[in-house]
């Protein structure tokens, strides 16, 4: 087990963030008038910031080395738009807000849309399987940039039940409409994933033994069903993870929530190089490392995976 | 997936003299894999109604706006901001420039559905080659070639597209190849299992013992059942493509102003939610019908081409 963790941190997992890294340098190398040049007016002593940062002056090698060195020690540079701090800066006072959406709209979907799953798959063919399914086909295709001025509409300009905006240090009436939004997809896809997976488990001849040696329901499914069932589900956490990001881009900016997902579209949409690229090679690095986490929780429960 | 069925289907055609390969091929037409998909196809009501709509759609972005009066970018000041009225042919409303939004949710639709076609395009191509190619050769090609796919699987790749598009600017073609670059992986992954498990099929064994060449081999039965997959997800990948792109201009880094797409428009509307609903209403209504119609016509072919995979 030790060497299948290491193996698949070390082995799998570093490599993986090194290509990302290597890409990402060489491709914005490649950007028109050199990486860092913009048409906006930059104060000078940011520019100059930059250029001693990237050791613009260097030969291209010693760029690449210096700025994996940098990485290495977590060194993002400075920021292009807000000249008196570092991209670090600016991501260590966005970070609270994501990592407090991110995790209750992950749970939350794990939760709701297991649930959901096998209560489908318990009452297969009923109306509440129906109902369940018809929910999630919805779930599945509704855009979250639909839905979130939709639930706002509702929620918030018609119902007066829950702010429109703004975040107010994650209080919770501020946290409701974001995280519904962003988790709503992923209790959707699920649902969808449990349910499947637990009809076909259900069918299965040890669940018949267990259910002719009289035991109760309620254990067979704690007992025997749920975990085959939940395979599946583990192995879209990966994908969920990175969508949930990707979200939180969506969802920070219409609510006006001041998280990373904010900051890089701000980023983007500025030109603050730095911040761009820092940002990208931070989700990267965080969605590398979850991959790796998922496929060793996967290890754990399915030994077969382990070889 | 390769069904016992599709196989035997497909076996059917195989002569025993290379010389009624052409006669044989063509008493058979009338039930080959496609004809007896289209059938399948064809009784699937949801199916066959989204292609309807979605047609429908397609023809109202391309041709309706060509009566109504207004330009896509034509400001009309003395109607800023105005709930749909039929007087001043503002059949949709108007944004809060004044811009007439029947003409602009159609364009926003030709804009979107280009992206997705084209998007989608880019990644079958790429996809279907990568994923032909490693599953051909197999070996070592393949595995170091799975192993980079896998590396490029689990970057966020949408952050990677805006990284692109912040640094080299932020064109429309840039848009279709960014979008389509990094959405073949799963194509490839697709092609490269069905090609390996059909170098291996009973027929395909079968039709090189009849002594049927390679190319024979390749292009009569391993393209036709690959096809069938690529298709399917093609179809998927358009409403993802169309997504992708809505993502982008939502935020403001996709189609720029005076341009627009379903998703910019989208991020007009939200804007304007509280004084203005229908700005968002019906953009957003073309785009989730549209992406209800892509996913009941792929989830239809799939239904289609491949019985066993319900």
């Amino acid at each position: 087990m030790l060497k299948f963790i290491f193996r698949r941190l070390v082995l799998e997992a570093l490599p993986t963030l090194l290509v990302l890294v290597t890409v990402t340098f060489f491709l914005i190398r490649l950007a028109p008038g050199g990486p860092f040049s913009t048409e906006a007016a930059m104060p000078p002593e940011v520019m100059a910031a930059v250029a001693a940062k990237y050791r613009l002056d260097q030969p291209v090698w010693q760029q690449y080395l210096g700025y994996l060195a940098d990485l290495a020690r977590g060194d993002f540079g400075p920021s292009f738009k807000y000249k008196d701090f570092t991209v670090n800066d600016l991501v260590w006072a966005a970070a609270p807000a994501s990592f407090r959406l991110g995790l209750f709209a992950f749970v939350i979907a794990v939760i709701v849309g297991v649930a959901a799953g096998v209560t489908a798959a318990l009452r297969q063919n009923t109306w509440i399987d129906y109902s369940v399914m018809g929910v999630a086909m919805i779930g599945v295709v509704l855009p979250n940039f639909v839905l979130a001025p939709a639930l706002a509409l509702v929620f918030a300009i018609w119902l007066k039940w829950l702010p429109a905006g703004g975040w107010e240090g994650g209080k919770l009436m501020y946290v409701v409409l974001p995280v519904a939004v962003l988790c709503q997809h992923y209790i959707s896809v699920i649902a969808r994933i449990t349910r499947g997976s637990m009809i076909e488990v259900l069918g299965s001849p040890y669940i018949r033994t267990a259910r002719a040696k009289g035991l109760p329901t309620g254990y067979i499914l704690r007992r025997h069903a749920l975990k085959p069932a939940l395979l599946p589900v583990i192995s879209y956490l990966g994908p969920a993870f990175v969508g949930i990001i990707t979200g939180s881009v969506v969802v920070e900016s219409f609510f006006g929530i001041p998280g990373i997902g904010q900051l890089f579209v701000n980023g983007a949409l500025n030109r603050d190089y730095p911040m761009v690229l820092g940002l990208t090679i931070l989700i990267g690095a965080l969605t590398i490392f979850f991959n790796a986490v998922v496929d060793i929780l996967y290890g754990v429960i399915d030994p077969r995976i382990r070889l | 997936m390769n069904t016992p069925t599709t196989a035997a289907r497909l076996m059917r055609p195989l002569p025993p003299l290379p010389g009624l390969d052409e006669a044989l091929a063509q008493s058979i037409q009338g039930r080959s894999l496609w004809a007896d998909a289209r059938r399948r196809f064809l009784k699937n009501r949801a199916a066959l109604a989204s292609l309807v709509i979605l047609g429908l759609i397609v023809l109202l972005c391309a041709f309706a706006a060509l009566p109504s009066p207004h330009a896509f970018d034509d400001p009309d000041f003395e109607n800023m901001h105005i709930a749909p009225e039929l007087a001043t042919a503002h059949w949709f409303g108007t944004d809060s420039l004044g811009r007439d939004l029947y003409v602009r949710t159609l364009l926003g639709g030709r804009i979107s559905l280009m992206v997705g076609a084209l998007g989608a395009l880019v990644a079958v191509l790429i996809g279907t080659l990568y994923g032909a190619t490693a599953g051909f050769l197999g070996g070592k090609t393949d595995s170091v070639m799975m192993r980079f796919l896998e590396i490029l699987a689990s970057f966020p790749v949408m952050f990677l597209v805006i990284l692109l598009m912040t640094f080299f600017g932020r064109e429309l073609w840039l848009i279709f190849l960014a979008i389509g670059a990094v959405s073949w992986l799963d194509m490839a992954r697709i092609v490269r299992g069905q090609t390996l498990s059909l170098k291996r099929k009973e027929f395909v064994e079968a039709a090189r013992v009849c002594g049927v060449s390679r190319w024979g081999i390749i292009t009569r039965h391993i393209v036709p059942n690959v096809l069938g997959i690529v298709a399917v997800y093609a179809t998927l990948l358009v409403p993802s493509m169309i997504l992708f792109e809505s993502f982008l201009s939502y935020l403001g880094l996709g189609v720029q102003e005076p341009m627009t797409s379903w998703g910019a428009l989208l991020e007009q509307g939200a804007k304007a939610i509280e004084a203005a609903p229908w700005e968002l209403a019906f953009p957003a209504g073309f785009l989730v019908t549209t992406l209800f119609c892509f996913n009941f016509i792929g989830d239809g072919l799939r239904d289609a081409l491949d019985p066993k995979e319900r």
